[in-house]
């Protein structure tokens, strides 16, 4: 087996441990990921309830609110995730004090991943059943528990789809943003594998990308399946 | 008009929506009193404003103009925080029952108690009650996608009565079901009311559920109330045309009446039709011996439909009225004179 390894991937024996190995480089990624859905999941899904609630058939309607929120939503959506990267160095330098590495990575991550998930958190809310919002206004819940009881509760099966959907798309963001210095399999596949012909290296930095992808495909479904009544 | 210190007060109520460059008037200065124990129904087709009227009994829908007096309290004066409070008062429940899918039927009933202050234990005691006398005892554990239509408005109706209301709005919460579903609900919201007092407030645009719970009626067409009074009047002496389509409806008259005029059978009689309507005690036997035995006109009862609504008879009767000319004028006026309301129906076909 060991043998086996050696011999049809010796560049990726070669570069598994070290500082510049595939082990930094999977937490890398992995800590690119976690962290930067973490914060993008906080902000869309408060945007999204923003948007939901002040629309014009929402529990507090707010039509500049709504308005300048949606516009700001598609305002980042539109811009390319790679031009974002360079655009925002100096804001990204200000907030978490470095531009490269997988932490100068957080930033543009979060700014172009949170509005992507606001929408989708907008849609899967709007989904929920507009009777028994009615319902509960009707009981005189306020908007606020309105908000936690029945929006989140009731839309929640859909949430996690779409919070699947983005943490997947938000893996290939870290990859891009590896590739322009924030480290991590992204990086690992081009600066190394890529660019120094090591086909072996780019191959496994591909499948323990797609691995990580199934991992998280495979636990929204699960949890999907649990809540779905 | 009725006296006005109802426990539901609405007073020349507008309500107008602007939606792509349209207006429309979906409620126009229409005045309700309901009173205290009350079962008060609003009947009238898809689109008269029904549904817009009631969700502006607890401010679901702010009027356009009009004052909203429930229980003393004018709810349009009262701030957002207390509009909940109030709104705790009156129970809702929908066409469509409007129950949390994430919740059981437990969870559903359990969730306008979560802010009631009560104890777990106290409040699974209510809910126990509550599934009691809606009979779902034994489906507490379901979800909602597990019941069939009858049984989620069920609880629906358990989840409305959660906090103790004093008035119940049920809006078509019967249209979705068959009718037998349709009237175990029916009865069920008669229980309540007889039982807890409840005053209920019920939309539908079938004659047959008003008849079986309403004491009330109010009749609706393109956003104005266009009568009201008690079902005994509606029923028995209704007078707008569109009230009359829906009793006509419910009695089956209208059918019957075609299939008259298509025969041809008054003619053959060589006699009147004549539609008999009363209310309280007048049998159909003593007027047809009493016509022939005063007038020597016979009599030819062709239909008859007698109704028992709140423990009143109410019946109509078609006959035809064969005899000499002067003769059946005589039994028309002795009709006349009677305590029924007598008219002599046209024997060519409506639009002829
Ligand atoms: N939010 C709204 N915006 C614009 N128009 C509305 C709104 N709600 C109701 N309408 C209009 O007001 C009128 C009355 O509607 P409403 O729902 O009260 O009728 P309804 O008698 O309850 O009918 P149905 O038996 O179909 O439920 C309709 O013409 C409807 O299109
Ligand atoms: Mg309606």
């Amino acid at each position: 087996m060991a043998d086996l390894v050696n011999k049809f991937l010796p560049n990726v024996v070669a570069n598994w441990e070290g500082d510049n190995g595939f082990v930094v480089a999977i937490w890398q990624t992995l800590y690119m990921t976690f962290v930067s859905a973490f914060f993008a999941g906080i902000f869309g899904i408060v945007l999204g309830i923003l948007l939901v609630v002040t629309a014009d058939d929402g529990i507090t309607p707010n039509k500049a609110l709504y308005t300048f929120l949606d516009k700001l939503v598609n305002l980042f959506r539109s811009i390319p995730f790679i031009i974002l990267l360079a655009v925002i160095g100096p804001f990204t330098r200000l907030i978490v004090g470095q531009t490269i590495g997988p932490t100068g990575a957080l930033v543009p991550l979060v700014i172009g991943t949170a509005p992507f998930f606001a929408r989708q958190v907008q849609l899967a809310l709007v989904e929920v059943d507009h009777g028994v919002i009615e319902a509960a206004e009707a009981i005189g819940l306020s908007p606020m528990k309105i908000i936690f009881r029945v929006y989140l509760r009731e839309g929640l099966p859909e949430l996690i789809r779409s919070g699947t959907l983005t943490i997947i798309s938000l893996i290939g963001l870290t990859a891009m943003a590896g590739a322009v210095g924030g480290g991590g399999l992204g990086n690992m596949a081009i600066s190394v594998g890529y660019q120094r012909f090591e086909n072996d290296v780019t191959i496994v930095s591909m499948l323990l990308i797609l691995v990580l992808v199934f991992v998280i495909q495979g636990l929204g479904d699960f949890a999907v399946r649990k809540l779905e009544h | 008009m009725a006296e006005q210190n109802g426990i539901i007060q609405l007073k020349n109520i507008d309500v107008t929506f602007h939606s792509e460059g349209k207006t429309i008037e979906a409620v126009k200065d229409v005045s309700i009193n309901v009173n205290k124990g009350d079962v008060f129904g609003v009947i009238g087709y898809s689109g008269a404003g029904k549904s817009t009227l009631v969700r502006v009994i607890n401010l679901l829908q702010k009027p356009t103009s009009g004052t909203v007096v429930v229980n003393d309290q004018n709810l349009t004066q009262l701030s957002a925080k207390d509009l909940r409070k109030a709104r705790r008062n009156i129970g809702m429940i929908f066409q469509h029952f409007n129950l949390m899918n994430s919740l059981t039927v437990y969870g559903n009933v359990d969730f306008p108690l979560r802010d009631s202050g009560l104890s777990k234990a106290e409040r699974k005691q209510k809910i126990d009650k509550l599934l009691d006398i809606v009979g779902l005892a034994d489906r507490a554990k379901n979800y909602p996608s597990q019941l069939s239509g009858g049984q989620k408005q069920r609880v629906a109706i358990a989840r409305a009565l959660a906090n103790d209301p004093e008035i119940l709005i049920s809006d078509e919460a019967t249209s979705a079901l068959d009718p037998k579903t349709t009237t175990e609900i029916l009865d069920l919201l008669g229980r309540l009311n007889k039982e807890l007092g409840i005053t209920i407030v019920i939309i539908t645009h079938e004659m047959d559920a008003i008849k079986q719970v309403c004491n009330r009626v109010a009749v609706m067409e393109n956003g104005q109330l266009i009568e009201e009074g008690s079902l005994l009047t509606i029923f028995g002496n209704p007078k707008k045309q569109l009230t009359k389509d829906f009793v006509n409806t419910s009695t089956h008259i209208g059918s019957v009446l075609d299939e008259i005029r298509d025969s041809g059978i008054v003619d053959k009689l060589s006699g009147r039709l004549i539609e008999l309507n009363y209310i309280g005690d007048s049998t159909n036997e003593p007027i047809v011996v009493e016509l022939y035995k005063r007038f020597k006109v016979e009599a030819n009862i062709l239909f008859s439909n007698i109704e028992r609504l709140q423990n009143t008879t109410v019946g109509i009767m078609l006959f035809a009225l064969t005899g000499e000319d002067d003769k059946v004028e005589a039994a028309i006026e002795y009709l006349n004179s009677l305590n029924v309301n007598v008219k002599e129906i046209s024997l060519k076909k409506e639009g002829e």
